[in-house]
C-alpha cells in the first residue's frame, strides 16, 4: 500500500524513514521539504491538501504535535487506508511514548523501527493494535531477556487469532467490568440564542477486569436497536420514525463485536479486550430532533473605539433541578490588543489570557435551573491600525454534567458469561454527559 | 604545505573518528559493547549519515540469540545490502538457520528480512526457507511467508513461478487463517501489478474463493477487511442472488470504526448494487449507505475527513438523493481547516433544495462574514450557484448579496458578488424584475470593481440591458477612454458591447462616435490581434451586410446557463465510482490520467555487481563534489591570510600537476577493490574528469580537493581494507 514510511519534522526534514518495497528511490523525500513550502504558500487560496503528486510519486501525510507523518506511494492506493494508517501509527507510538514529537523519536528509534517493521510489511498494515504489540515488542529489553532467555518471546496467539484483541489466560481475583456512558454534546448556536446545528457523539467506554474469555450481552434502551429497522424486507417503503424511542443513527462498534449477529438480530454481543477500550459509539444528529442548549450563554459586547470593550454575558443552565453541570468554562473571544482586564462576576472566576486573546470565565458547579451574570471591561489602545479584521471569533462553552444522558440510553443489563470459569462478576454503570470540541455560540 | 601529510594520512586509514570508534565498538570482545556499537550504526543511519563501510562488521553481529540485536542487525542488512551484494550471502546461513527456529517471531523475522535484501544472487537460496515457512503451523509465519513470495517476483518473477511458490500462494488464499488469506491475497494484487508476462495468469477470482472471503470477513483484522472489500469491488458477478448475498454480507462493515473500512464497503455496495433488478430494494440500500457516509465527516482526523468529503462529492453526482436530508452534518465548524471548509460549501451546494434552501443560505450568509477571504470567496459563490439551481431562491439569494455588499462591502465581496449577479441574470435572461433588483447595484459599485471577471460582467451588461443603466453614454465613455490600458478580455468585451449598443439603439446617432472611436482604437493602437480580428470582423460586417444579418450575428443571446456547480463527465464519473476511496478519487481524475505505468511494472534488481559498484561510485562522487563544494565554502574562509601570495599562481598550474599525483595514488588501491572487477578503471576515470572539471571552476580551491580526494579515499581504503579482513573474518564466523 505505502512504499515508504518518514517521520519528518515540522519542516519536512525527516528524522526517521523506513522503506517497505524500494520501488521508489530512498533519496525522494529529500524533495518534500521544498513541496511543503510551494503547499503552504498557495495554502492562502485553500489548495492545502494531505497529499501532493509531484513526479509520479504520491506524497499522503498527516500532521500531528509539529511532526509530518508522509507515505509515499506511485500506485492509485487505498488512501482512507493509508490516513488511517498513519494515524493509527500515531496512536500506537503515543501510547508506547507518551507523547510523539521529535525528542520522543530520536530517544525511540530501535523500538520505532521495530513496531514499523511488526505493523506494516511490504507496503501491508499487519497488527495495528496497541495491546497486542505490547505483548511482544516492548521498550523493556532488558527485563525480558534476564527473565527469559529471547527463545520464548513469542508471537502472542492473538496475532493471527479470530479473537485478535485478548490474550488467553488472563486472570483477576475481583471481575468487574466498569461502564461509561460519554455523551459529547456538539452544538452550534447563533447569536440570538437559536440552535442551528447540534449533534450528540456517544460513547460506550468499558474498562474491563475480568478473567478468561468471557462473552459479553449488552443490552440497551435503543429503539434503533431492538425494534428492527433493518428494512430490507419493508423495501422502499418509509418507515414512520417512532417518537418515543432513541434512534441511534450511524452506530460504529469496536472490532471486538460480532457485527452480523447485531446486523441480523440487533444484540450486541463481544468478547472484551482487557482493560479500557471503547464498545460502541454513536451519533445522534439534529436531523432527527433539535435541542435546546443546555448551557445557554448569551453574551453582550460594546465597542467603544480607541477607549475600552464592555462585555456583558449570562449563562443558564438548562438542565434539570437536580443535576449540576460542573466545571463550566465560557470562552469569550476579546480583541488581541485590549488590556487592563475589570471583572465582575456574580459567581465565580474569570481570567483574561491574553496569548489567546480571550477571558474565561470558570465556574466549578452550575446547579440546574440557574442563571449567571458576569460583567467584564477591557481598555482598548488608543491608537488602532486601519485594518479592521472581522474577528468572527465564537464563544466556546466546555462543561460536563454527571449522572445524565442527553439521547435518555440506558443500560439495561450487561451479562457477563465465561463458559468455563463461571464466576461471579460485577458490572459498573455510569452516565456523562459533556461538551464536545464544538460548543460554540456566534457572536455578531 | 599539509598535502604530504594529508595523503599519508589517507593511506592510513582514519585513527579516530566516529566510524572508527564504531568499527571497534561492533568487533569488541564483550556482548554489550558490541549491541551498543551496533545501536549507535544504527541511529547514525538514521540521520542519514553514511555508514555502509561497517557493513562487513555489522554483519558479524548477526548470529545472536538477542532477538532486539538480531533485529538491528537485519535492519542494517536491508538498509545497505545493494552497496555490498556480494557480501550479503555470506548472511545467508544465517538465515537458512533462523528459518527453522523454534521460534516463531524468529522464523518469521528472518523470511520477511531475507525478501526485503534486493539482491540478485539472494533469490538462489530462498527456495529452501520459503518453502518450509509457506507451510509452517504457525500462522504468523505463514502470512509473513505469503508476503514473501511478493518480494521474491519482485526480484526474479521466472523463478518464483517456477519453484511454484505461484501457486503455493494461491493456495494459501484458501487457508484457514483469516489473516494469512488476506496477506495472500495482497501477494497475489502485488504480483499482478508487476508481472509483465502477458501468457501468465496470476489470478482470478472465481465465486468458491469469493464464498470462502465473505465467510472470513467478519473474522479479519480492519486491514484484512478493507482487503477482501477491495477484492470484492473487484469481482463482477451477473447472478442476482449472489450479489445479494455479497451486499447483505458487506452491509455490517459500514458499521466498523475504521472509516477506510466503512468506505471500502460502500464501494464495494456501490459496485455491485446494480446487479439488483429490483428498483425499490436498490432504493432501500442506498439509503442504508447515508449514515455511514455522513460519519466519515465526522472522524477525528481531519485528512481523512477530507478524503471522505472528496469521496462523498463523487457519490452524490452519481446518487444524487442519497443525503438529502443530512445538510446540517457539514455546516463548517469554526475550528476546522480551511480546506474542509472549502471542501464542505462544495457539498452544501450540491445538496441545495427547496425545502433547505433558507437555512442553507443563511448558513452561506455567516461564511460570507467570515475573515478567509478565500471562504468568503467561495460562500458568495456558493449563494450565486444555490441561486442558479433553485429558481424559488433566486430573489432570497439577491438580496443577501445586496445586503452583503451594503453591509461588509470591500473589494472581493463586491467583485465577487458581482460576477455572481451576472451568472444569476444569464440563467434567468430578460427577467424584468431581476434585472431591476440587480443593476442599481452593479452601477453604484463601477468604481470598486478591479477584477477582470467582474469587470467583463458588467460590461456584459451593459450591451445586454443599456436600458437599465442610466448615463450609458458617459459609462462607455469611460470605459473607451481607458481602452488601451485593459486586459485584452476586456478589450474584445467592450468592442462587443460597444457594437451591440450601437446597434440595437434605434437611432444609432448617439453611439455612434463611441463606436467609430473604439473601431479604430482596435484596430489601429491595440497590440493584440484577438482584439484587431474582431474589430475588423464588426467593421466590415456593419458596412456591407444588411441589417438583417447585422442583427442576427450581433445580437444572438447567448444560451442560458444551468449550473455553476461543476459536474463530472459521464465517462470520468463511472471511472471514479469504481476507484472510490484511492487516490483518484481525491484527485478526482481517474487513475490512467496521473498514475506513471512504469509504477506498475518490475523495479530493475542489480543483477550484476558491476551496476551497483557503478552506483557507489555515483554516489560517491557525488558525496565528494558536496564536499568540495562545502570545503570550498569554509577554506577560503580560513585560508584567507595563508595562501594570499601563492595563491593565484599555484592554482594554474599546481592543479595539473596535483592531478597527477592523484592519478597516481588511485591506481593503487583500484586493484584491491576485489568486487568491481573492470569497473575501477572506469570509475577512476569518473572521478578524474570530475577534478578535472572542479578545479577550472574553482580553481583558489586545491585544498579543497585534497580534501575531498581524501574524503573519497577514505571510503575506498576502507572498502578495499575491508575486503581483505573481512573475508578472513567472516571466515572464522562461519
Amino acid at each position: 500500500m505505502a512504499s515508504q514510511i518518514h517521520f519528518l519534522d515540522i519542516k519536512g526534514k525527516p528524522l526517521l524513514s523506513r522503506d517497505y518495497k524500494g520501488d521508489i528511490p530512498s533519496n525522494t523525500i529529500e524533495k518534500f521539504p521544498l513541496l511543503l513550502l510551494d503547499l503552504e504558500n498557495s495554502m492562502d487560496e485553500g489548495d492545502f491538501k494531505p497529499l501532493i503528486n509531484h513526479q509520479g510519486i504520491n506524497y499522503v501525510f498527516i500532521n500531528h504535535n509539529n511532526l509530518y507523518l508522509c507515505a509515499l506511494t506511485r500506485k492509485n492506493e487505498n488512501i482512507m487506508a493509508i490516513i488511517v494508517f498513519l494515524s493509527k501509527l500515531i496512536e500506537v507510538l503515543t501510547q508506547y511514548f507518551k507523547s510523539l514529537e521529535e525528542e520522543s523519536i530520536r530517544d525511540n528509534f530501535v523500538i520505532i523501527y521495530e513496531l514499523l517493521d511488526e505493523m506494516m510489511d511490504y507496503g501491508v498494515p499487519q497488527t495495528t493494535d496497541t495491546k497486542i504489540l505490547k505483548e511482544y515488542i516492548t521498550q523493556d529489553y532488558y527485563k525480558l531477556i534476564r527473565s527469559t532467555p529471547s527463545h520464548l518471546v513469542q508471537p502472542p496467539n492473538a496475532v493471527t487469532n479470530a479473537v485478535s484483541w485478548r490474550k488467553d489466560g488472563i486472570v483477576y481475583k475481583k471481575n468487574e467490568a466498569f461502564l461509561d456512558v460519554v455523551e459529547s454534546i456538539n452544538m452550534l448556536i447563533n447569536a440570538s440564542g437559536q440552535v442551528l446545528n447540534s449533534e450528540i457523539l456517544g460513547e460506550v467506554k468499558i474498562k474491563s477486569h475480568l478473567s478468561g474469555m468471557p462473552d459479553l450481552r449488552l443490552g440497551l434502551n435503543d429503539k434503533g436497536i431492538f425494534s428492527s429497522t433493518s428494512d430490507m424486507e419493508e423495501g422502499a417503503a418509509e418507515q414512520p420514525s417512532n417518537a418515543k424511542g432513541i434512534e441511534m443513527e450511524d452506530i460504529k462498534f469496536h472490532q471486538c463485536v460480532r457485527l452480523s449477529k447485531f446486523e441480523n438480530e440487533r444484540i450486541i454481543t463481544f468478547i472484551p479486550p482487557d482493560g479500557e477500550f471503547t464498545l460502541m459509539s454513536y451519533r445522534l444528529s439534529s436531523a432527527q430532533f433539535l435541542m435546546k442548549p443546555l448551557i445557554l450563554v448569551n453574551c453582550k459586547t460594546k465597542t467603544h473605539k480607541h477607549s475600552r470593550i464592555e462585555i456583558l454575558c449570562s449563562v443558564r443552565a438548562q438542565i434539570k433541578k437536580k443535576s449540576t453541570a460542573n466545571n463550566v468554562e465560557v470562552i469569550i473571544p476579546i480583541p488581541d490588543d485590549a488590556d487592563t482586564p475589570k471583572f465582575t462576576p456574580e459567581y465565580g472566576t474569570v481570567k483574561w489570557i491574553p496569548e489567546k486573546s480571550c477571558v474565561i470565565w470558570k465556574l466549578k458547579t452550575f446547579p440546574g435551573g440557574k442563571q449567571f451574570h458576569m460583567r467584564a471591561e477591557l481598555g482598548l489602545p488608543a491608537v488602532i491600525d486601519n485594518d479592521d479584521i472581522l474577528s468572527k471569533k465564537p464563544i466556546k462553552v466546555n462543561f460536563s454534567i454527571p449522572y445524565f444522558t442527553t439521547s435518555g440510553i440506558q443500560v439495561r443489563y450487561l451479562r457477563i458469561n465465561e463458559p468455563k470459569l463461571q464466576y461471579q462478576s460485577y458490572p459498573w454503570v455510569r452516565y456523562i454527559t459533556q461538551s464536545g470540541d464544538d460548543y460554540t455560540i456566534r457572536t455578531k | 604545505m599539509s598535502l604530504e601529510r594529508k595523503i599519508r594520512s589517507f593511506l592510513k586509514g582514519p585513527r579516530k573518528g566516529e566510524t572508527f570508534e564504531l568499527k571497534a565498538g561492533l568487533v569488541s570482545q564483550y556482548k554489550g559493547e558490541r549491541k551498543d556499537a551496533i545501536q549507535r550504526v544504527i541511529q547514525a543511519m538514521t540521520v542519514g549519515k553514511d555508514v555502509s563501510s561497517l557493513f562487513p562488521d555489522v554483519l558479524k553481529n548477526i548470529a545472536t540469540y538477542d532477538l532486539e540485536q538480531k533485529k538491528l542487525v537485519y535492519l542494517y542488512l536491508m538498509n545497505y545490502a545493494k552497496t555490498h551484494p556480494e557480501l550479503c550471502i555470506l548472511a545467508v546461513n544465517t538465515f537458512v538457520q533462523d528459518t527453522e527456529d523454534p521460534n516463531p517471531l524468529i522464523r518469521a523475522l528472518a523470511i520477511r528480512t531475507m525478501g526485503c535484501i534486493r539482491v540478485a544472487r539472494m533469490v538462489d537460496y530462498m527456495e529452501i526457507p520459503l518453502s518450509r515457512t509457506l507451510k509452517d503451523d504457525n500462522p504468523y509465519v505463514r502470512k509473513t511467508a505469503a508476503l514473501c513470495v511478493a518480494k521474491l517476483f519482485d526480484l526474479n518473477p521466472e523463478m518464483c513461478v517456477e519453484f511454484g511458490f505461484l501457486d503455493q500462494l494461491k493456495e494459501l488464499v484458501k487457508d484457514s487463517n483469516p489473516m494469512v488469506v488476506a496477506n495472500s491475497l495482497n501477494a497475489l494484487y502485488e504480483i499482478r501489478d508487476m508481472n509483465t508476462d502477458q501468457s501468465l495468469k496470476v489470478f482470478t477470482v472465481n465465486e468458491q474463493i469469493i464464498k470462502n472471503l465473505l465467510l472470513c470477513l467478519n473474522e479479519c483484522t480492519e486491514w484484512g477487511r478493507i482487503t477482501i472489500l477491495t477484492t470484492l469491488n473487484e469481482y463482477e458477478t451477473t447472478n442476482v442472488e449472489e450479489a445479494n448475498h455479497i451486499i447483505e454480507r458487506v452491509t455490517p462493515q459500514l458499521q466498523h470504526v475504521n472509516p477506510s473500512v466503512v468506505l471500502s464497503s460502500i464501494r464495494a455496495i456501490i459496485h455491485h448494487i446494480d446487479t439488483i433488478p429490483v428498483t425499490a430494494q436498490r432504493t432501500s440500500i442506498l439509503k442504508k449507505l447515508s449514515a455511514p457516509l455522513v460519519s466519515l465527516v465526522s472522524s477525528s482526523i481531519p485528512e481523512a475527513q477530507y478524503v471522505g468529503l472528496k469521496n462523498i462529492r463523487i457519490i452524490l453526482e452519481k446518487y444524487p438523493q442519497i443525503l438529502s436530508k443530512e445538510l446540517r452534518v457539514f455546516f463548517i465548524k469554526y475550528s476546522d481547516p480551511l480546506y474542509l471548509k472549502l471542501e464542505k460549501l462544495e457539498i452544501m451546494v450540491r445538496l441545495a433544495n427547496d425545502s433547505n434552501s433558507a437555512l442553507l443560505l443563511g448558513e452561506l450568509k455567516e461564511y460570507a462574514m467570515e475573515f478567509e477571504p478565500s471562504l468568503v470567496a467561495k460562500a458568495i459563490k456558493s449563494i450565486g450557484s444555490v441561486a442558479i439551481k433553485l429558481a424559488g431562491s433566486t430573489v432570497k439569494s439577491i438580496n443577501l448579496l445586496i445586503n452583503l455588499i451594503d453591509q461588509r462591502g470591500g473589494d472581493l465581496i463586491i467583485n465577487e458578488s458581482i460576477v455572481v449577479f451576472t451568472n444569476i441574470l444569464r440563467r434567468y435572461p430578460g427577467k424584468n424584475d431581476l434585472n431591476s433588483l440587480v443593476i442599481p447595484v452593479i452601477s453604484n459599485h463601477i468604481q470598486d470593481m478591479d477584477r477582470n471577471d467582474a469587470l467583463s460582467g458588467y460590461i456584459w451588461l451593459l450591451g445586454e440591458y443599456p436600458k437599465y443603466f442610466s448615463n450609458l453614454h458617459d459609462k462607455l465613455q469611460v470605459l473607451i477612454d481607458d481602452f488601451l490600458e485593459y486586459d485584452s478580455v476586456l478589450q474584445l468585451n467592450i468592442l462587443t458591447t460597444v457594437v451591440k449598443i450601437n446597434l440595437a439603439s434605434s437611432k444609432g446617432t448617439q453611439y455612434s462616435g463611441l463606436l467609430q472611436k473604439v473601431l479604430e482604437l482596435s484596430t489601429k493602437d491595440c497590440e493584440n490581434a484577438d482584439v484587431r480580428d474582431k474589430a475588423y470582423i464588426y467593421w466590415r460586417l456593419l458596412s456591407s451586410s444588411s441589417t438583417k444579418s447585422q442583427k442576427d450575428i450581433i445580437l444572438t443571446k447567448l444560451p442560458p446557463i444551468k449550473t455553476t456547480i461543476a459536474t463530472f463527465n459521464p465517462v470520468v464519473l463511472e471511472a471514479l465510482v469504481d476507484e472510490l476511496s484511492t487516490l483518484s478519487s481525491v484527485y478526482h481524475k481517474p487513475a490512467f490520467t496521473f498514475i506513471d505505468k512504469s509504477a506498475y511494472s518490475r523495479l530493475p534488481v542489480d543483477k550484476r555487481t558491476k551496476t551497483s559498484s557503478k552506483e557507489n561510485i555515483e554516489d560517491l562522487t557525488n558525496l565528494a563534489k558536496q564536499e568540495i563544494i562545502n570545503n570550498s565554502k569554509n577554506e577560503n574562509l580560513l585560508d584567507f591570510d595563508d595562501d594570499e601570495d601563492g595563491a593565484t599562481e599555484s592554482l594554474g598550474s599546481g592543479a595539473g600537476s596535483l592531478l597527477d599525483e592523484l592519478n597516481d595514488l588511485f591506481t593503487t588501491p583500484a586493484p584491491a577493490i576485489q568486487h568491481s572487477g573492470d569497473q575501477p578503471a572506469s570509475s577512476n576515470n569518473d572521478i578524474l574528469s570530475l577534478f578535472n572539471a572542479v578545479p577550472q571552476s574553482t580553481p583558489q580551491s586545491v585544498n579543497s580537493v585534497t580534501q575531498g580526494v581524501s574524503e573519497y579515499s577514505i571510503g575506498s581504503k576502507t572498502n578495499s581494507n575491508n575486503n581483505n579482513k573481512v573475508n578472513n573474518d567472516l571466515l572464522d564466523l562461519f
